[in-house]
């Protein structure tokens, strides 16, 4: 017995609400990464879940690239935090706005 | 060899003068300046000893210019006959000028400049008259318009020579131009530049270019040789130091214009409608400039238009082919009216600069070698016999005669004669003004140191004796010498002249001048201002010209200017612009609400743009 793509897709799309949802709304900078990750992976969810029912190996490929991006953006990303944290002592996003018109 | 020495001596003399004048005592600068036209007077004398000279020319080319296809230029010189005149003229008066200039610039700061200026005028002289095709004559000939601009400029502190030299500057532009384009007509007409073969060449070119191109060729004579109606510049130039009034703007570079045609006269008799304009504006130039010189109160100036006037002689027998007497007269021209402006130079150098007519007077007694020198230039001037004015002068109006009986028209005669009247009462109004009645200024006058002097003995035993070089007693040397070069010119009319018609033609003239000077005695005896009414108001104004100039051209020039300057520059691209600036920052500003500064209104953003875009390719 095997769990049918609609199920996957479901749930991949509710994952990717999630993290976006958390993205727009929270503001602790490490939550926001991890609401990233959660779209990243409801994105690799629906990559496997439509590999495995094509039988094709592509889909699989890309969620390793995926995933290899997204480590790689996580290191990038919290050097930037702990460079914003030591200089300003926060990690409350909306305390960086140093770019506003 | 020997021409390239000839154009490098007076080189080397600039490069010299301008480099190290400054740190060179007075007396190695003049020597400098001296020795070396002086040696090029003496290689000049040695080229023109040459049998090449006198057989088809002496040639020595350099390099290959320019070429293109078929179309080559060489970058090298020439002297033939006409060449080697030139060439001792312009080395034997530029010599004794430079000589004289030792003395009248003693007391200048800017000696070496000076010096270095005018060798380099000598230089580029001789680059033209001895450049081997039209357009190595082209180049001396802007050469000598920039020394030209330099000298007149000489004492830049002055606005008004900073402005004259300007002016003369870009009067010649205008004749230049035409120059410019008369060369570029016969290179592609002709396909080539050099002299022997545009003279081949210009019996077979179709005849209305030819016209134009000779047309185009005397615009730039009319700028260079200050004829009507761009003479405008010559009397301004005065403002230059008088040993450059008398070596530039009255012996050798105003009369490029008469060599150029001299030089290309097989072109010039195969376009006769050019030579009649050339005629004509010769005798309306000469006539002109005489009447004006006749009210000038300034001693130079009288000088300039007097210039302006026997240059017109020149183009005169240009255009009626009497082109042997042409090149005679502007010898002899060189010999009198360098000493004239000499003996003014020394006046302005006695009497401390001033030259106003009004203001002297009484020179006479205490100036009496530069009196003496005047008095032979001008009666020169005026034509008297055996003075040299008097061959060349005699010549041309023979000449102007004998093409009248031809078919030319009788009027340039008779401007010619009239001319010679009107010329020898200016000359004797000058005469009795500087040098007769009562002193007007109380100062104490003396004559010129000899190193002054001696330049101007030499020129005044040339201006008596010169005119031997093509009086019929002599067996006129200078134009037999000239002869073989003219070979198709008039001289075949002057051999078979008959003697009798020659005679009273010859007898007009003489008896014309002389009584001129007696009616410039009766009329200017005790120096008496003659007003000549409204006559003379017309004739100081200089006919009026000047001020056409103004409002036909300079006034409506300006008032362009003013247009552009303060309508379509300040508004229009000015405006256009700060138009476009201002645009930006507007719409900059208009849109910096839309950069919070925080990061989830940028992810709503993306999110939303892309909600958009799927909804679009989903709906579409």
């Amino acid at each position: 017995m095997s769990v049918p793509l609609e199920a996957y897709l479901a749930l991949s799309a509710l994952l990717f609400v999630l993290g976006t949802t958390g993205v727009l709304v929270r503001r602790n900078a490490l939550v926001v990464f991890m609401s990233i990750e959660l779209m990243l992976n409801a994105v690799n969810l629906t990559f496997v879940a439509f590999a495995r029912q094509r039988l094709a190996i592509e889909g699989q490929l890309a969620v390793f690239f995926v995933v290899v991006v997204a480590a790689v953006e996580v290191v990038v990303g919290l050097a930037i935090l702990i460079a914003i944290f030591r200089t300003r002592d926060t990690v409350d996003i909306d305390d960086v706005d140093l770019l506003r018109g | 060899m020997v021409l390239e020495v000839i154009v490098a001596l007076p080189l080397a003399g600039w490069l010299i003068n301008g480099l190290a004048g400054g740190r060179l005592p007075r007396g190695v600068v003049g020597a400098i300046g001296c020795g070396t036209v002086g040696a090029a007077c003496a290689a000049s004398v040695m080229a023109a000893g040459d049998p090449a000279v006198a057989g088809g020319g002496l040639t020595a080319t350099l390099f290959t210019w320019l070429s293109a296809g078929e179309f080559t230029v060489s970058a090298g010189l020439f002297m033939d006959r006409l060449s080697a005149l030139m060439a001792l003229v312009v080395t034997g008066v530029g010599f004794l000028i430079h000589v004289y200039s030792i003395g009248y610039m003693a007391d200048d700061p800017a000696y070496a400049r000076y010096f270095a200026y005018l060798n380099l005028f000598v230089a580029s002289m001789l680059l033209l008259v001895l450049g081997g095709n039209l357009l190595v004559l082209f180049v001396g000939w802007e050469l000598v318009g920039l020394c030209s601009y330099l000298l007149i400029g000489f004492w830049f502190d002055r606005e008004r020579a900073a402005s004259s030299g300007r002016k003369a500057f870009i009067v010649n532009r205008i004749g230049d131009a035409g120059f410019l384009l008369g060369i570029l007509l016969l290179a592609t007409t002709a396909g080539n530049l050099q002299f022997d073969r545009l003279a081949a060449a210009s019996g077979g070119m179709a005849p209305g270019l030819l016209t134009a191109a000779t047309l185009l060729l005397f615009a730039g004579a009319t700028g260079k040789s200050a004829q009507l109606p761009l003479y405008v510049w010559l009397p301004d130039a005065m403002e230059g130091p008088t040993p450059v009034s008398a070596l530039i703007h009255a012996a050798t570079m105003v009369t490029a214009g008469v060599y150029m045609i001299a030089r290309l006269h097989p072109l010039f008799l195969h376009a006769g409608y050019t030579l009649s304009v050339v005629a004509a504006v010769g005798a309306v130039t000469a006539f002109f400039a005489a009447t004006v010189a006749l009210v000038e109160w300034d001693l130079k100036r009288v000088l300039a238009y007097s210039t302006i006037s026997q240059l017109g002689y020149m183009f005169l027998a240009m255009g009626v082919v009497m082109m042997p007497a042409g090149m005679f007269h502007l010898t002899t021209h060189a010999f009198f009216k360098a000493l004239l402006f000499l003996a003014a130079g020394s006046v302005m150098h006695a009497m401390r600069g001033v030259v106003d007519m009004r203001r002297l007077g009484g020179l006479a007694g205490p100036m009496r070698w530069t009196a003496a020198g005047f008095a032979v230039g001008g009666l020169a001037l005026a034509g008297v016999p055996p003075f040299a004015g008097f061959f060349s002068k005699d010549l041309i109006l023979e000449g102007a005669f004998e093409w009248a009986q031809r078919g030319g028209a009788m009027l340039v005669w008779i401007a010619g004669l009239a001319t010679a009247f009107v010329t020898a009462v200016y000359v004797t109004r000058a005469m009795m003004l500087t040098f007769a009645g009562p002193a007007a200024d109380p100062g104490h006058p003396h004559e010129a140191p000899a190193v002054m002097g001696l330049p101007m003995a030499v020129l005044a035993a040339l201006s008596f004796g010169g005119g031997l070089l093509g009086a019929r007693v002599a067996g006129e040397p200078l134009l037999r010498y000239l002869e073989p070069f003219f070979v198709d010119s008039a001289i075949g009319v002057l051999k078979d002249r008959p003697m009798p018609a020659a005679g009273v033609i010859t007898a007009l003239p003489v008896a014309v001048s002389l009584a001129g000077i007696l009616a410039g005695f009766a009329l200017y005896r005790d120096r008496r201002e003659v007003t000549l009414g409204a006559l003379g108001r017309f004739l100081s104004h200089q006919w009026y010209i000047e001020t056409l100039y103004d409002a036909v051209i300079v006034t409506p020039a300006k008032r362009l200017a003013h247009l552009l300057a303060d309508v379509v520059e300040t508004r229009g691209i000015d405006g256009a612009v700060n138009g476009v600036g201002a645009l930006v920052g507007r719409a900059g500003l208009a849109v910096r609400g839309l950069q919070t500064g925080f990061v989830r209104n940028y992810a709503a953003a993306i999110l939303a743009g892309t909600i958009l875009m799927l909804g679009y390719w989903l709906f579409k």
